[in-house]
């Protein structure tokens, strides 16, 4: 670990214990599963075994006389609502594709497509029960990517979907919900320019974001109309708005009840189990609990979208880039709104271009409808673009660090899709990175080789709550509405520990429900550090304010006479006079009564993050498997508020992103079936895969967050798989142009490029 | 109704008493029944490790090994390691290396840790490696779990007369 560390700061930088640590190492800490009421019953989804099908009936008669079965659903219990689109933290949503994805009414447009549930005394009950469920159905054919969905005469998904294209409804129905475009300049003038030109064709596979926890649910409708619901979300308050409006209510009749969440990476913002709890509740008169099983979580849960993408980019012989171009066709799967819009923005967000050009398309197909995964849509595009300047490159013979340092983008510099940015910390971080032991290091063996890429995400900002109490011992109370991933609570209650002077630990974080904490926006876009930070930093000036008053009153000397740092209170005409925090703290109740501070904001000018990754590689010739021998992360965070968990974020998004680049994919048959929905399966990296992972925190202060946080969690997945292609073909010398490079597929190219040579 | 087995075991050293259903497993016999929610299930189906629990000193997926199974046994879950006296050293390194982040896999790691160092104190990065493979992290990478386990190897090795 390396930092380039901040000054004036007492609490910011340090590495405090997480306050909910405790609980969650000895197994006290609730998660949505582990929830138990009185008189629970348990919920199970059936869901549909085709891919593609019309539904034509559903009976659910012999299920419902199996002892123990208290009540089924379908779509028909749902209300009928109204056409709306909505935000969903990172992506949109569209309520009636929502309703429909929850419960499907016409057709199942995915394997695992949910059709009914059941609440049964019992899991097993409820399991056996789904077995006795007669649904009907006229399969029809799938298209399961985006070259079959735009094949001109292909199935149609939605018959009444038709391409917005370029901001024009078209005309015909079609598997395409969307086409865009951003330019800048001219790029066909731009490729004129160019002494060398790459252009390449690539593909990813559909990857899940692959949290430990499964989705989980458990409602209760109570006799007064009022719904409680605990889940494990990345919003409560978000959850609160989608079973809202799906189940037709005012949005005060529902609490949701954030538990500890399991992991999420951007899937766990969409309702799935939600609103079927409820719906189970309300017709039995009793809580219901519904968790998923692990293949429910593969087949009926968001991925991310596979990408087929085409990329041209030109440069001139100083390293230059002169035009680029870029088409990005992403799969939404079973319903429109796939992270393609956002790939879009990040494709060339590193680079400071003249000419450029960059289309998205959102296709339909049969699969899980999409969602977001940690820095969504950015990592497919950073894939093609960053495989395509390793190979300019190589072409014009310059290092590749190098290479970015000329292109990279800095302070007023525009993305292609309009936006200039304020200060960035782009340039520093190539910089930091070459600079690395590691980018020099020998590779020390046969069939090593060593990449680098780079990548862009946004951050985020957002509405935002907080609540402080002070306590007479001198501790403060924290209610926050940040759903707690992987660490928040600590670097949210360090920065309200900051402006008062007190240690971390006597701020005291508990994240509350929708009914005791201001609205505040999803765990997502990495930006809770950034907006929750800000509102219990504002939070605690409130206090802070008042406890200068109460010093001023008990001296019986104006406010303006009385000065506080580091948590001192003291007199400006007599610096002997002064009183601690927790000194004051104690005599609140007595001298005009207890102090509490709120804030609720809404935070704006997130400052972008960027992230340069070196990673060492060594592929087995024989079979194929390529094995990290190395990896380095270097990013700019802005200000690092508690280094071990921004270090864990910059650890945990290499390393998914290293499976996405290596072994991760959803393999399907003809029919549309996901074949490998287990663990097993669908390989995820364990320990045995990955090497120690080295970071390297740059600090370029955002200027519009008081101690500069940027956001952390996100830029960490986007360089990896491309930073692995680059490092493999430095071992093999094939540029790989499909992910996963699993160990088949490296052979395969091996082989094919064995042939070429004899 | 299916009919119910009896089943007397040692969960974190105290006698218990329990009655299941033949097909249920250990891990919903210590969740549903035994209330004892720190084991997770992540899979069901042995492949995570999240569910990890001793057996008779043997470390296991208890989503794998029936609940009946456990009859006469000894069983160790998450919520025994901390003793009176306070965290078990792997905690403590835990929460000092930062080695969780949403915690949900972090019940079982611990456990599958104690089982390596109840057998071999002083185990290698490598073996950290090998032994912890059985237990899937999504959010760490896995860096800052084996330094903590190798850090609570250091911090018994201290600790012992």
């Amino acid at each position: 670990m390396t930092s380039v560390s901040g000054k004036g700061v007492q609490v910011v930088g340090t590495r405090p214990i997480r306050h909910d640590g405790m609980d969650k190492v000895t197994g006290r800490a609730l998660y949505g599963a582990d929830i138990q009421l009185p008189g629970l019953l348990y919920g199970k989804v059936l869901r549909s075994p085709h891919a593609h099908a019309r539904i034509k009936s559903i009976d659910t008669s012999r299920a419902e006389a199996l002892p123990g079965v208290r009540a089924i659903i379908t779509a028909q219990d749902m209300p009928d609502i109204t056409e709306r689109i909505g935000e969903l933290g990172e992506t949109m949503y569209n309520l009636s594709y929502l309703k429909e994805n929850v419960l499907a009414s016409r057709k199942v447009l995915y394997k695992g497509h949910a059709v009914a549930a059941v609440a049964a005394t019992s899991p097993h009950i409820a399991e056996e029960a789904l077995a006795l469920i007669r649904v009907e159905y006229e399969p029809l054919p799938p298209v399961m990517n985006v070259k079959e969905a735009m094949t001109k005469g292909a199935p149609l998904l939605h018959e009444d979907l038709v391409t917005d294209e370029l901001g024009k409804n078209g005309t015909q129905p079609s598997n395409v919900a969307k086409h865009f475009r951003f330019q800048k300049g001219d790029v066909e003038k731009g490729f004129q320019q160019a002494d060398v030109i790459v252009e390449r064709e690539l593909q990813t596979a559909t990857v899940h974001q692959g949290y430990l926890e499964p989705q989980n649910a458990t409602a209760l409708w109570g006799a007064d109309g009022n719904v409680t619901v605990w889940c494990s979300t990345q919003g409560a308050f978000m959850t609160r708005e989608q079973v809202y409006q799906l189940l037709d209510l005012s949005e005060a009749k529902v609490k949701v009840v954030p538990m500890e969440i399991g992991g999420g990476f951007g899937g766990k913002i969409s309702a799935y189990l939600e609103p079927v709890a409820a719906l189970l509740s309300r017709k039995t008169g009793r809580p219901v609990k519904v968790v998923m099983s692990r293949s429910e979580v593969f087949e009926g849960t968001g991925p991310t979208p596979a990408a087929h993408i085409k990329v041209k980019m030109g440069a001139n012989r100083a390293g230059r880039i002169t035009g680029a171009e870029i088409s990005l066709y992403y799969e939404a799967g079973a319903f429109p709104g796939s992270a393609v819009q956002a790939g879009a923005m990040c494709a060339f967000a590193c680079y400071n271009l003249e000419n450029a050009q960059v289309d998205g398309y959102d296709v339909v197909v049969n699969k899980p409808k999409s969602a977001a995964y940690r820095a969504p849509g950015a990592t497919q595009a950073a894939l093609a673009v960053e495989t395509v300047i390793d190979e300019l490159c190589e072409r014009i013979g310059m290092d590749p660090l190098e290479f970015r340092l000329v292109n990279g983008v800095k302070e007023g510099d525009r993305r292609v899709d309009g936006p200039a940015y304020r200060r960035i910390g782009y340039l520093e971080v190539v910089k930091a990175t070459r600079e690395h032991p590691h980018y020099s290091a020998p590779l020390g063996g046969p069939n090593r080789g060593r990449g680098v890429a780079t990548g862009f995400w946004f951050n985020a900002g957002g509405p935002s709550s907080c609540y402080l109490s002070v306590n007479a011992d001198g501790t403060v109370g924290m209610v926050e509405g940040s759903t707690d991933i992987g660490g928040s609570r600590v670097a949210v209650a360090m920065q309200a520990a900051e402006v008062l002077g007190i240690p971390a630990e006597a701020v005291k974080p508990v994240v509350a429900d929708t009914d005791s904490v201001g609205y505040t926006s999803v765990t997502g876009g990495s930006s809770v550090a950034f907006k929750t930070g800000l509102a219990a930093y504002e939070a605690a000036q409130d206090v802070k304010r008042q406890m200068v008053e109460r010093a001023a009153r008990i001296w019986e000397k104006p406010v303006e006479e009385v000065e506080s740092a580091n948590g001192v209170f003291h007199l400006k005409s007599d610096p002997e006079l002064k009183m601690t925090f927790k000194d004051l703290a104690a005599r609140l109740l007595t001298t005009g009564g207890p102090i509490t501070g709120r804030a609720s904001v809404n935070a704006r000018g997130a400052g972008p993050g960027f992230a340069a990754h070196i990673v060492d590689v060594e592929v087995d010739p024989e079979t194929g498997k390529t094995q990290v021998l190395r990896y380095t992360t270097v990013q700019d965070v802005g200000r690092a508020i508690h280094p071990s968990y921004v270090e864990g974020q910059m650890q945990g998004g290499a390393a998914q992103g290293v499976g996405w680049a290596l072994n991760e994919e959803y393999v399907y048959n003809k029919q549309g079936d996901m074949t490998n929905s287990t663990f097993l399966d669908y390989r995820m990296p364990t320990s045995l895969d990955l090497p120690m992972i080295d970071t390297v925190i740059v600090e370029v202060p955002n200027p519009t967050h008081p101690y500069g946080v940027r956001g952390v969690g996100e830029v960490p997945i986007v360089p990896p798989p491309a930073a692995i292609a680059n490092a493999i073909y430095g071992a093999i010398g094939i540029r790989m142009t499909t992910l996963p490079m699993s160990p088949g597929k490296v052979l395969e190219a091996l082989q094919a490029k064995g042939k070429r040579q004899r | 109704m299916l009919e119910r087995l009896r089943v007397q075991t040692l969960v974190n050293g105290e006698e218990i008493e329990f009655l299941c259903e033949p097909r249920q497993s250990l891990l919903e016999a210590l969740r549903d029944i035994l209330k004892l929610t720190g084991t997770k299930e992540g899979c069901n189906d042995g492949n995570c490790g999240a569910c990890s629990v001793i057996l008779n000193g043997r470390l296991v997926d208890s989503c794998l090994v029936l609940a009946a199974e456990v009859q006469g046994a000894t069983v160790e879950t998450v919520e025994g390691l901390a003793g009176p006296t306070g965290l078990h050293p792997l905690q403590q390194s835990f929460l000092e290396q930062a080695a969780l982040q949403c915690g949900i896999c972090t019940p079982g790691f611990l456990m599958a840790a104690k089982a390596l160092l109840d057998r071999e104190p002083h185990p290698s990065e490598a073996r950290v490696r090998l032994w912890l493979a059985g237990n899937l992290c999504r959010c760490t990478g896995y860096d800052k779990i084996v330094r903590a386990v190798l850090d609570a190897a250091d911090k018994m090795e201290v600790a012992r007369p």
